[in-house]
């Protein structure tokens, strides 16, 4: 064994951690290390200064016990006296306890940093190297302070060591993380790329590191990389192995500089200039021509080494997403991963494909491998593999394969591992919705997923299956028998009581016309279960009861009795017992057209986003999930990703469009209170659905709205003839009659507004009792917060009082809040209504962008729902530079030399909301002659673009 | 990027812990326990990575040892595999048929070693010869005492004689051997 006399042991430590193994039990242990502690607090404490060598021993001590898990309150100062010390040894374990026991004392980093300067100052390398790592290694906003000036410097300097360079520049990648605000980007920059060029691996390869992230937070100062980086990969994927020496690793030249190469590549797309992108080409067919030479060596590592650079080098082409050949290619590479015998190689496979089925280009080559995924998802033994393949099979799903994905996801969920059950079947239910052409399928499988895993479906799987069936009457009459008949089991899952108490209530006599399903069978049947289920069960449940008594007069009484019982009437929970008390006198005080109303069919749901999808995306985490439409692999960051988030809800045209027409009138017969209670009578679970976080009914106040006679208030005509004039601009007058003035100023930050409102009185008389206050409908409430300020009551005649309005968006939205106004003017009371010009387009933040970026994300943005397109007559004089004007008040970017078309115009901006980011691309294309425009609207959800183009397409 | 480092028994002792973020202390102490048990109850011959939050777990086993490294979402997880391996052979460069002891009683050697192959969650230098280098450049700027109490690497090994026949961690991560339980570091009951 060449154990050499090297390094210095310190045989007190060595001595203390044995005894610490000897310990037989934990307080053995403990006691073990307070006396310990005793020892070396005594000594520092002492009268006899220590040697150099004692202190470094005890601070080791120390930091051992520390690294055991307790806590060291004290040998801070004895460990920067330490890193002060002009012993190499000493210093080296002074930073390491600093480094391992960061403190935010700030006297002691006053010491620490000055430390750290002597050392920097020193020219001695090991020292500056030492200090260097310690910034690294703490990275605090003090260390950033002192030394982000000065690092940069050490970094370019022509003398500085190759070994401190490598350490400045990860130093400063560090510090530019934590504290990019403090890190100065100057001259240097420019000369950080050409390390690129240096002879030296090693600072190559910390450099790439340094660059891929300055570059991914300002690509633009760090294009010249790209050919820089082109020519290196090239160098390396050609030479022989011999060439790099030590770095080749396992026969496997430069693996960890390849793969920092191609992932600073990843920050960009595809070269333009030609003779560059067919360079960076070549090297990418030569990795993955490589991968088809027999192994140079039988070492996993060798293998590993090799398919890592392989692994990047797919994800760049994916991540371009240019080149059909190599999309194949890799598509077919990974293919052929999927059946190898490293486990680790199968799971890379699957999870890189994943990003593969994305492309438009691949999607098609990634669906022939179905039946090998849908193999490892029977046969693999290892969970997280089999996690990676129900992945794959969500990514790869389309409209063709969605019945065969369905069901083999379904037939493996009985046997799933219980920590993915709740994942999968929320990518059941998800497919199940968006690829159903027949929804009989989606219902069967909605029903099949609550039998083999009921305990893992969630409220809002089930809430969503209801609101698809209420929605669609087609599948209402299947539903009602399906239900019916899986209810027969023995032994069902209270979701599925739920599901079927709800349908039953709403739909049964659809199958009541059956002797077998009668009404007093229904009921038998839904009854039977009643006992065994929970309580916010029973509730919906005695709601389907009052439903059947509306629906089927005949079972009536049998109801009315169940509801009488004692253990309805009496039963120890309020919610139970008031529903049945009420449903009880409902039934026998109100007449039958009465009941009708109040019991009527549910009105159909408004559509919204899908919580499953909502739910699934929280699961995941940003990023995580594989859309269908786009999922790039962004090194950029997660911006794109937030941009993307609502691609599934929009890519499912044949449910969305059926369900779209969100502002259905309710039946015009219903009085608002009645409606208010027929919510109440289907259960609070209901509720839920609408406001989908769950609040208590407060079922008799309700109840006593049905039967007293309020009447509504006199409705007030909406004034908004002043509407659209405020798309483009923020200021101006919106209402004006004869005795009072409404003017408006308002600012946007990001999501969030307000609005300066100015009352003026025309009149000689006071306004008396004046209020106003902001009105949203249901739908904009969950979508804009409005909050307005009090006004004071009285407006003196000739005077203005101005109220302010505070805004926040929240999602995209389509409605307008309305501003309330009311007031007694000589006797009689005034009311007034306007609409406040609160529209999506005021949350822009205009984007600048390049004519490149800007027609890469043209392309992205590609799906067809995302584009929205009019073409309208000029309604007024086309000039340029009032339309320049307008785009511009319309809060986008006016982005000059982009279109080839100088006629024409395109903007780009980013609408802030609190939820989310939706990026949004226009081009407006004048037509002098025919005295049209053109408008196109691209963003990455059809609500906004639809939304955005309706606003704009009235302006000119 | 990478985001932490341990190196844990499988009696899910900590034996090294280096994170690249701050993070609290609490905090650190939830995710050591999250990873020990979360990687010491998969199946042997399971693939090396793992999902956790928003990051990627990679492991490996060497001998008595786990190797635990987390990297972010983008990252490489073959080569932070190998990021471990060259973790190894560096160590085992250092000490000579590294194993566990080794790291127990010359922590701090670790340590140095670690903070010359990688650098604030990105890797610094690949070289073995370069690290070693570096590493035996500053052994010979030791300090000697006459005081008799200084030592060398081996230390342990002189004060436990046989006791502890350790099996040499990159010997078994080279042969892939898996080692049983029994065979495996004949220790005591309790150990820290």
């Amino acid at each position: 064994m060449p154990t050499v006399s090297k390094g210095d042991g310190m045989r007190g430590l060595a001595v203390f951690i044995s005894d610490i193994r000897n310990c037989k039990s934990k307080e053995a242990e403990i006691k073990r290390i307070n006396k310990e502690l005793a020892n070396i607090r005594s000594k520092f404490k002492g009268d006899k200064a220590l040697d150099g060598y004692s202190k470094k021993k005890y601070v080791c001590k120390l930091l051992f016990i520390f690294l055991l898990g307790h806590d060291i309150d004290f040998g801070h100062m004895e460990a920067v006296n330490l890193l002060s010390s002009n012993k190499y040894t000493e210093k080296q374990i002074g930073y390491l306890f600093i480094s391992v026991l960061v403190n935010s004392n700030s006297d002691l980093i006053r010491l620490i940093n000055n430390g750290i300067k002597n050392d920097l100052a020193s020219r001695n390398p090991t020292f500056m190297n030492l200090a260097l790592h310690c910034i690294a290694n703490v990275g605090s906003r003090e260390m950033a302070e002192a030394f982000a000036f000065e690092i940069p410097s050490i970094l370019v300097a022509g003398d500085t060591m190759d070994s401190v360079k490598q350490s400045a520049a990860l130093c400063l990648l560090r510090l530019n993380r934590t504290s990019p605000d403090l890190v100065p980007m100057g001259e240097w920059t420019a000369r950080v790329v050409h390390l690129l060029n240096d002879q030296h691996l090693g600072v190559v390869t910390a450099a790439t590191s340094l660059i891929t992230t300055l570059a991914q937070k300002s690509p633009d100062d760090f294009k010249t990389s790209i050919s820089l980086a082109v020519a290196r990969l090239s160098r390396i994927v050609t030479s022989a192995s011999i060439d790099l020496q030590d770095y080749t690793y396992y026969f496997v030249a430069a693996p960890w500089l390849s793969v920092k190469l191609l992932r600073l590549l990843q920050c960009y797309p595809p070269p333009e200039d030609a003779a560059l992108r067919s360079r960076l080409t070549e090297c990418l067919e030569t990795i993955l021509n490589k991968a088809q030479e027999p192994p140079k060596s039988k070492k996993v590592q060798h293998s590993n080494a090799k398919n890592a650079v392989l692994f990047e080098a797919i994800s760049l082409i994916i991540h371009h997403d240019s080149e059909p050949t190599l999309l194949v290619r890799a598509c077919n590479q990974l293919g052929q991963f999927l059946q190898h015998r490293e486990t680790n190689l199968r799971y890379l496979a699957l999870e890189s494909m994943c990003t593969l089925a994305s492309s438009e280009f691949s999607h098609e080559a990634v669906k022939t491998h179905i039946d090998t995924v849908i193999n490892a998802l029977k046969t693999e033994r290892d969970v997280s593999v089999r996690q990676r393949a129900v992945d794959l099979l969500y990514a790869m799903c389309d409209r063709s394969n969605a019945k065969q994905i369905v069901a083999e996801m379904l037939s493996y969920l009985e046997t799933a591992d219980y920590s993915i059950r709740e994942e999968i079947v929320l990518k059941v239910a998800i497919l199940a919705e968006k690829y159903a052409v027949d929804y009989t399928w989606y219902v069967d499988t909605i029903l099949n997923l609550i039998r083999v895993a009921g305990d893992y479906v969630s409220e809002e799987v089930w809430y969503r299956v209801i609101q698809i069936v209420i929605n669609r009457d087609d599948v209402q009459g299947y539903a009602a028998k399906t239900v019916f008949e899986a209810l027969q089991a023995p032994a069902c899952h209270e979701n599925l009581v739920k599901v079927g108490g709800y349908i039953l209530g709403e739909f049964g006599n659809l199958i009541a016309g059956d002797s077998r399903s009668s009404p007093l069978v229904q009921f038998n049947l839904l009854h039977s279960k009643f006992h065994l289920c929970s309580v916010p069960t029973r509730a919906l449940l005695l709601s389907a009861y009052i439903k059947f008594i509306n629906l089927f007069p005949e079972v009536k009484a049998t109801i009315q009795d169940v509801l009488r019982s004692d253990s309805q009437l009496r039963n120890a929970d309020v919610e139970l017992q008031q529903r049945a008390v009420e449903y009880l006198k409902l039934s026998c005080i109100a007449s039958t057209d009465i009941l009708a109303t109040v019991l009527e069919e549910m009105p159909p749901f408004p559509e919204r986003e899908s919580s499953i999808l909502a739910k699934l995306k929280k699961k995941k985490g940003p990023g995580k999930l594989p859309d269908i439409d786009d999922n790039r692999r962004n090194v950029n960051g997660s911006s794109e990703h937030s941009e993307n988030t609502d691609t599934t809800s929009k890519s499912s045209p044949s449910l969305l469009e059926d369900l779209l027409p969100t502002d259905r009138p309710r039946p015009s017969s219903c009085s608002p209170a009645i409606l208010a209670a027929r919510t109440m009578a289907s259960a609070h679970p209901f509720t839920d659905i609408l406001n989908l976080n769950s609040t208590p009914s407060t079922g008799p106040n309700l109840l006593v709205d049905v039967f007293s006679d309020s009447s509504t208030s006199a409705s007030v005509d909406v004034s908004e003839d002043n509407f659209s004039r405020f798309v483009c601009k923020n200021n101006g007058v919106i209402y004006e009659n004869q005795l009072l003035q409404i003017g408006l100023k308002s600012e946007y930050r990001q999501n969030l507004g307000r609005i300066y409102v100015f009352y003026g009185n025309k009149t000689s008389t006071q306004f008396l009792s004046f209020s106003s206050f902001v009105t949203t409908s249901d739908i904009l409430k969950s979508q804009l917060n409005v909050h307005a300020k009090t006004v004071d009551p009285v407006i003196e005649g000739g005077a203005q009082v101005q109220q302010i309005l505070n805004i926040e968006c929240v999602s995209d939205f389509i409605d307008a809040p309305v501003l309330n106004i009311q007031f007694r003017y000589g006797g009689t009371l005034q009311n007034i209504a306007v609409k406040l010009p609160v529209m999506l387009n005021k949350f822009f933040q205009p984007t600048e962008m390049t004519s490149q970026d800007f027609f890469q994300r043209w392309k992205q943005l590609g799906a067809p729902q995302q584009e929205v397109q009019k073409i309208f007559k000029a309604q007024h004089p086309m000039d340029t530079d009032v339309t320049k004007a307008k785009i511009l008040g319309f809060g986008v970017a006016l982005l000059d030399g982009v279109d080839p078309n100088p006629a024409n115009f395109v903007g780009a901006g980013v609408i802030h909301t609190k939820s989310t980011q939706v990026g949004c691309l226009l081009r407006l294309e004048p037509n002098a002659q025919a005295q049209m425009y053109r408008l196109t609207l691209r963003t990455s959800r059809e609500s906004v673009s639809q939304r955005l183009c309706e606003l704009l397409g009235e302006q000119f | 990027m990478m985001r932490f480092l341990l190196l844990f028994s499988r009696q899910g002792k900590l034996r090294l812990q280096k994170w690249f973020t701050p993070i609290p202390e609490r905090e650190k102490k939830k995710i050591i326990r999250d990873m020990t048990t979360m990687v010491l109850a998969r199946q042997p011959r399971s693939c090396n990575f793992l999902h956790w939050k928003d990051l990627k777990i990679i492991y490996k086993r060497y001998a008595s040892l786990y190797f635990c490294l987390a990297i972010e979402n983008q990252e490489n997880e073959l080569l932070a595999l190998e990021v471990i391996h060259r973790y190894v052979e560096l160590l085992d460069k250092y000490f000579g048929n590294v194993c566990e002891l080794d790291i127990i009683f010359n922590f701090e050697k670790a340590y140095f070693i670690l903070d010359e192959f990688l650098l604030g969650g990105e890797i610094q230098e690949t070289s073995k010869q370069i690290v070693n280098r570096c590493i035996e450049s500053s052994d010979m700027l030791q300090e000697y005492y006459c005081e008799g109490e200084t030592d060398f690497p081996g230390t342990w090994r002189k004060y436990h004689g046989g006791v502890y026949e350790q099996t040499c961690i990159l010997t078994c991560g080279l042969k892939g051997i898996e080692i049983t339980a029994g065979e495996e570091y004949r220790s005591r009951m309790y150990c820290i």
